[in-house]
């Protein structure tokens, strides 16, 4: 057969089929199908009578889906988790700050024992070594405890039911129901989370899942958030700084959901215009988790993970800090003309320069924020040993002249800002449009910059610092 | 079914399945893993490959396609783990992946992941499924969920009803792999031939079939299933006939000769 025949003999078909064609084939065909499906279970799947009712599954089925306790059970989930994730990282965080800078002095007295100039000490061990210590120490109590929480709650099932309570909400906002999952992948990592908005097939819904998902903070931001929220709580009761801190998180994830509500509704109503298209979200039953692979998964996965990221970042980055705050050129070091030019723009915002200059050099990946923001001020006062949270406490407020305003901006831009480099490549990746991805990066950051100015200008002016 | 000695490998990704550590010359058999949403395919894929992909108990966790392989009697196999679909319509994207890998990807065996305790409505992707590929197992998933709800199902009876080998398993224990294992091994070297039973439409459609399959077998060959091809154009699928004949020269099958009808 030639190619022309065969183009010829496919055209015949086409239209012969065309004539038989019928949508209602399809459904005739559907329904066949299901029903020879239903003639071999019928003949081959046995349920004993005397199943076991599955009462507690059923009543726990029925309180995280009911439409009046569904959202606050959820919040209260949050909450818990956020408060176990605070409570029980300080002390391993303590001993693991205290160990790391038992070795730090150690290192001091082997530079100094074998007359190792002051420059190579200061470099090496007050740089590279203390930045890492520092994000050590910080970073890994309160993700060892946060992400396993995080993963069995994903193992249990209990991810599909956030979706199905949200659904509603996301409804009036114009968007597609499964963007809570795509949400809840976010936490995790929001490059993973752009990547999941996959399962949203409507191309507008998709957009707007993608764009949106920066609202939700990653792993990386995580350990800056609650170390900030530890930060600033008063109150002489440790359970009561605890639950006020975690109250004080859960609501910054509120305040995420709003606004990824919000713009989305915008955004719906604007530039992607549309009605949310209908879908169907099987709710899993829920199952006994694998605690012991939850465990290695998480820590393995994902702990280590970000926790090797910062690492690798941090170590270069905390000599090159050290360096940038002695070499001067003029009055005063490299670092601080960088951070003195960002100084007053981030004032307006809540912040401050080396805060924002932290948050700049941080794009590449989020987890290097706070290194960042604490080595530079290391380097710049007194070369302190820091040895706890109060040391860094110290640091911030009576060093740095940090305010609980500041914290708060700072929870606000991070949460806020714009999604981190690899999430950036990752939404150009995945809408194969430069102006989705501005989008993306200047939306969220234009959202930051108004919500710290709005509320460093209002606390202030109403006294309150 | 003609063999395609290349298409496997090239589907598969070498740089994915470098794992297979392939002798020149050599190739890894393709498997295809698929089943609804949230029947634990992904803790099949990770028993048969020792891979940790991230499992979670939610639809739609499996968005790319992921890629492992294992080794069983001396044989490579190269298995990709599909998205979970509740059929192969191609409604959606995930339906779209799952079902042209099936078509398209030709994976010499095709391994449908089942829930126990939802054996009903996860039937109906076996039995679509067993519209493309004759090499094809069930995997019923979850038997001890099923066991804790009362539920026993007749693998055995399945089996019989699909024509295709059944296996139970529960992946997260790892029990009833090696069982699995065994039946890719033996229905991709051919020792064991599945005669999938076909789910039989009505009279008119039926009718319409048996006229189309001589038709659409003379320009696709043995690419593709006939009847398969057929269904989808008496749905009003308009793309499947171009694909199917650029893919029957792709893949270099001999057409058969039309015949008289």
């Amino acid at each position: 057969m030639t190619d022309s025949d065969h183009r010829e003999t496919v055209a015949a078909l086409q239209n012969d089929v065309s004539r038989l064609a019928d949508k209602s084939n399809g459904d005739r065909m559907v329904t066949a199908l299901y029903g020879r499906a239903e003639q071999i279970a019928s003949r081959t799947v046995r349920q004993d009578a005397a199943a076991p009712s599955g009462r507690l599954t059923d009543w726990i089925d029925r309180l995280t889906t009911s439409r009046i306790l569904g959202l606050g059970s959820m919040l209260a989930v949050l909450a818990i988790i956020l408060w176990v994730t605070i409570a029980g990282a300080n002390v391993p965080s303590a001993l693991l700050a205290t160990g790391l800078f038992w070795i730090e002095s150690q290192l001091t007295l082997l530079f100094q024992a074998v007359g190792a100039p002051d420059w190579l000490h200061g470099f090496l061990v007050l740089g590279v070594y203390r930045g890492l210590a520092w994000v050590v120490a910080v970073m890994l109590p309160p993700m060892a405890i946060f992400f396993p929480l995080f993963t069995l709650l994903e193992d249990l099932g209990y991810l599909p039911r956030v979706a199905f309570n949200l659904d509603r909400l996301f409804q009036k906002a114009g968007t597609h129901g499964k963007q809570a999952l795509t949400m809840a992948m976010g936490f995790g990592c929001n490059a993973a989370g752009v990547i999941a908005c996959r399962i949203i097939d409507s191309p507008r819904e998709r957009t707007l899942a993608i764009i949106t998902n920066n609202f939700m903070p990653c792993n990386g931001r995580w350990p800056t958030l609650i170390t900030m929220a530890t930060l600033f709580v008063g109150g002489a009761v440790v359970a009561a700084q605890t639950t006020i801190a975690a109250a004080a998180l859960a609501a910054l994830v509120l305040f995420g959901v709003f606004v990824t509500l919000t713009v989305s509704w915008v955004l719906s109503k604007t530039v992607l215009r549309g009605l949310p298209s209908e879908f169907t979200l099987e709710l899993p039953p829920f199952r006994r988790p694998a605690i012991g692979r939850i465990l290695v998964r998480a820590l393995i996965d994902r702990t280590l993970t970000v926790l090797w990221r910062a690492v690798i970042v941090a170590a270069p980055v905390g000599g090159i800090t050290w360096l940038l705050a002695r070499i001067t050129i003029g009055d005063k070091a490299l670092l601080y003309h960088a951070s003195d030019a960002l100084d007053g723009f981030g004032r307006a915002l809540g912040l401050d320069g080396i805060i924002l200059m932290a948050f700049i050099l941080g794009l590449p990946a989020n987890e290097i924020v706070m290194p960042i923001m604490i080595m530079a001020y290391v380097g710049a006062g007194a070369m302190l040993q820091l040895d706890s949270l109060s040391a860094l406490k110290t640091l911030l407020v009576d060093q740095n002249g940090w305010t609980w305003l500041t914290a708060v901006c700072v929870m606000l831009f991070s949460l806020l800002h714009y999604p981190c480099g690899t999430a950036m490549l990752t939404i150009y990746r995945e809408t194969k449009s430069v102006k989705w991805t501005l989008l993306s990066i200047f939306l969220p950051l234009g959202i930051a910059i108004g919500v710290c100015f709005a509320v460093a200008q209002t606390v202030r002016a109403l006294g309150l610092v | 079914m003609a063999k395609s000695p290349d298409i496997g490998c090239r589907s598969c990704g070498i740089a994915s399945c470098a794992g297979a550590q392939l002798a020149h010359g050599e190739h890894a058999t393709t498997v295809a893993l698929a089943g609804n949403p949230n029947v634990g395919k992904t803790s099949v894929f990770n028993a048969l490959t020792g891979l940790r992909q991230h499992t979670g108990n939610w639809p739609g966790k499996t968005v790319a396609r992921a890629e492992g392989s294992f080794a069983h009697n001396g044989r490579m196999f190269c298995v990709i783990d599909l998205p979970g679909t509740y059929s192969l319509s191609a409604r959606s994207a995930e339906e779209e992946v799952a079902r042209d890998f099936i078509c398209f990807g030709r994976p010499e065996v095709t391994v449908v992941v089942v829930d126990a305790t939802a054996l009903e409505r996860n039937l109906n992707l076996a039995l679509q499924t067993a519209e493309i590929t004759e090499r094809l197992i069930v995997c019923v998933n979850l038997l001890d969920e099923a066991k804790r709800k009362k539920i026993t199902v007749d693998l055995d009876g399945l089996a019989a009803e699909l024509g295709v080998p059944v296996v139970g398993t529960v992946a997260r224990a790892k029990r009833g792999i090696n069982e699995l294992k065994d039946l890719i091994d033996e229905v991709a070297s051919g020792r064991l031939v599945p005669k999938p039973r076909m789910v039989e439409y009505s009279e008119e459609i039926e009718r319409q079939v048996a006229e189309l399959v001589p038709r659409i077998a003379s320009l696709v060959g043995n690419a593709l299933p006939a009847r398969w091809v057929a269904l989808r154009l008496l749905e009003g699928d308009r793309t499947i006939l171009p694909r199917a004949v650029a893919h029957a020269k792709e893949i270099n099958a001999s057409p058969v000769p039309a015949e008289t009808t």
